[in-house]
């Protein structure tokens, strides 16, 4: 009787809008590899952070206020007279830090796996564009407390604008809506974070799995699951029932749906992963001062300067190459091509092969010096600048840049192993 | 591919790596679950701090519930000035005034042990000596130049500062130098408590959430397992 109901309803519903062949074409009957491993659960994990931060922003903005009077201590408010206020923050101010960790290890994962490469390269260019303005986000977000750290923070960054030629002090103060960071900026900085920055990153996030289902799923060996319709003899296909769409173009091979095998799997990731962020969350939940850095809890103050300015750790490997460039200008210049650089990386790379696994020594070696420069980028971005860091940070700043270099020579003609038809196990 | 996952995490704790460094800091010991000492501290809070320094994030009626102060105790003991429970801990001194008599208004402090540390504060408490140049004639160790008179002055004595910028036992104090490193970490552990009033419920709380993600992490991969039969 219920059943049948159920399947009424959704009879009436299907003839209105394909519910059920959306639910069958990107989850029941979606072809997903089946090698996916350890470094495949953080694309799930982000957009479990990111309705996370959705949902505890909506709540923390109820009792939130966006005024220069009123902002730190309605912080506190939070933390102090609103049930579950401290939760509710904490689960924020550690969400906004597990997004970067999150979409570090997932970009690593794409970097590792060619991911990024033909035919994939507008599902690549979507991703960045969601790290762009994630970074947008969390800089406008870490004004809001309205503590020392934001301020500094906000005057380091919106400075860097000024260096632009001609037009820097009117873009300067066209961002601030003042002459100095006040609560002209709070304001709009609030409404930016609030409004428009997570409704353009629902939509990028929409298009990027909506450019991942059309070109399919990448995996650890690199070798495609789609295969030239009619090359597969049929007790070869995959056994399970894949959606009209991807079957009627291709054979496809070594897939399973992804639900309800990956949705399983991502559970799993989803407990794991909540493991490491709740004890974060409830028994360090200033992530050891780079969650949430001590001046943070004093509150703006135009007329002193915390004794050593940081970003937030996340911005680290960016603020570094910013500041071991001398000139401003050409340092801002600096910062954002280490963004570019990364939308360009379809391009950089010539090479036909994917996976690092059948991909020569040189890559192998390129991408772990790549991957030490950044993470030694970021730490030195959390350290004050001395004559010694600095040095190391030009040599990192090389090592950044120098790999999308060396990878374009090299991809040309490297010498890559045999990679096989099938994936294997 | 193992070795290259074994090396990006082998250089993560490198992250680690980036700690405040400066002046040596004494363990303050704080214990948040010792309600006497967190009374204690916010007693002395209130006579010997507050006339200067508000905790103007905190209420009363919270301070109250948290350490174990009956409402009628607390108002009779505490609210002296026609304040209601619910008000905030604030004092009557005029910020502009302040700014005037002391070169900048005394910072508020509820959240002071989260800006600089327990054991900072614990430090700084026992870390004032006599200085001369200076216009209050003392100084502090751990905070050079501070604006402010060594409040406690009378309870601990007076320090020197040798030659080789270490502290001389403290002489002329209403207290030894254990009942006043006592009073201190109390005071530390007031700062504490008020600086997150809700440590101990984050804490245990905590244990309760880890204690399901576990339970709830085996049940998922068990289903995770029996799925993925038809896999393999």
């Amino acid at each position: 009787m219920l059943v049948k109901l159920f399947t009424d309803f959704m009879g009436w519903i299907d003839k209105r809008l394909p519910v059920t062949d959306a639910w069958n074409k990107h989850l029941a009957q979606y072809p997903a590899p089946k090698n996916f491993n350890f470094w495949y659960f953080f694309g799930s994990l982000a957009m479990l952070v990111l309705v996370n931060q959705i949902l505890t922003g909506i709540w923390l903005t109820m009792n939130y206020e966006p005024s220069n009077e009123g902002a730190f201590a309605s912080i506190e408010y939070i933390m102090r007279d609103v049930d579950y206020g401290w939760l509710l923050r904490y689960m924020h101010s550690t969400g906004a830090s597990a997004f970067f960790i999150v979409v570090y290890m997932h970009m690593m994962r794409g970097l590792m796996y060619g991911s990024y490469q033909k035919p994939r390269e507008l599902l690549w260019i979507f991703g960045m564009l969601i790290f762009l303005v994630l970074m947008a986000e969390a800089f406008m977000g870490y004004l809001l407390p309205w503590g020392n750290m934001s301020y500094w923070g906000a005057q380091v960054i919106i400075s860097l604008f000024g260096n632009v030629p001609i037009i820097g002090d009117d873009l300067t103060l066209w961002i601030r809506g003042d002459y100095v960071i006040s609560g002209a900026t709070l304001n709009r900085f609030f409404a930016l974070h609030v409004i428009a920055l997570p409704l353009v990153l629902v939509i990028l996030v929409f298009l990027h799995i909506l450019a991942l289902h059309e070109v399919g799923s990448n995996n650890p060996e690199g070798i495609d699951i789609k295969k030239p319709k009619g090359s597969i003899k049929p007790e070869e296909l995959s056994k399970f029932e894949f959606h009209k769409q991807y079957t009627a173009k291709y054979d496809i091979v070594d897939a399973i749906p992804f639900h309800p095998y990956y949705s399983v799997k991502d559970i799993m990731g989803v407990a794991g992963f909540l493991i490491i962020f709740c004890w974060v969350m409830f028994f360090a939940p200033e992530g050891g001062g780079y969650f949430m850095e001590a001046p943070n809890f004093e509150p703006a103050n135009g007329l002193k300067t915390p004794e050593h300015i940081a970003p937030v750790w996340y911005f680290g490997p960016y603020y570094t190459i910013l500041r071991v460039i001398p000139h401003p200008l050409l340092g801002a210049i600096g910062m954002f091509s280490a963004i570019i650089v990364l939308f360009l990386l379809p391009w950089f790379d010539r090479g036909v092969v994917k996976s690092i696994k059948y991909r020569s020594k040189a890559h192998l070696i390129n991408l772990i010096q790549f991957s030490i420069c950044f993470i030694i980028l970021g730490v030195l971005g959390t350290l004050p600048a001395t004559p010694v860091y600095n040095m190391i940070g030009v040599f990192a700043s090389f090592g950044y840049f120098g790999f999308f270099v060396a990878l374009w020579f090299y991809s040309k003609n490297e010498k890559t192993k045999p990679v096989p038809e099938r994936i294997s196990g | 591919m193992k070795k290259f996952i074994l090396v990006i995490f082998a250089l993560v704790p490198m992250l680690v790596l980036a700690s405040g460094g400066g002046v040596h800091l004494d363990k303050a010991g704080n214990d948040l679950s010792d309600k006497e000492s967190l009374k204690r501290g916010f007693d002395s809070y209130v006579s010997y701090c507050l006339g200067c320094h508000q905790l103007q994030y905190q209420r009363y009626n919270r301070t109250f519930v948290d350490l174990g102060i009956s409402e009628e105790d607390g108002m009779a003991k505490y609210l002296l000035n026609g304040q209601r429970p619910g008000d905030h801990i604030t004092n009557a001194m005029p910020a502009k005034d302040a700014a005037k008599w002391f070169g900048s208004a005394p910072p508020d402090l509820t959240l002071e042990a989260r800006l600089r540390s327990p054991d900072w504060i614990y430090t700084y408490l026992r870390s004032f000596y006599l200085d001369s140049e200076r216009p209050f004639g003392v100084n502090n160790k751990v905070f050079k130049d501070v604006g402010m008179p060594h409040v406690l002055q009378g309870l601990q004595g007076v320090r020197g500062i040798d030659e080789h910028g270490n502290l001389t036992p403290a002489v002329g104090g209403s207290m030894t130098e254990e009942e006043y490193d006592a009073f201190a970490r109390d005071l530390s552990n007031f700062m504490e408590y008020v600086g997150e009033p809700n440590k101990l419920e984050r804490e245990s709380m905590g244990y309760w959430v880890l204690g399901f993600l576990f339970i709830f992490f085996i049940l998922s991969y068990l289903l995770k397992v029996e799925y993925w039969r038809d896999v393999h």
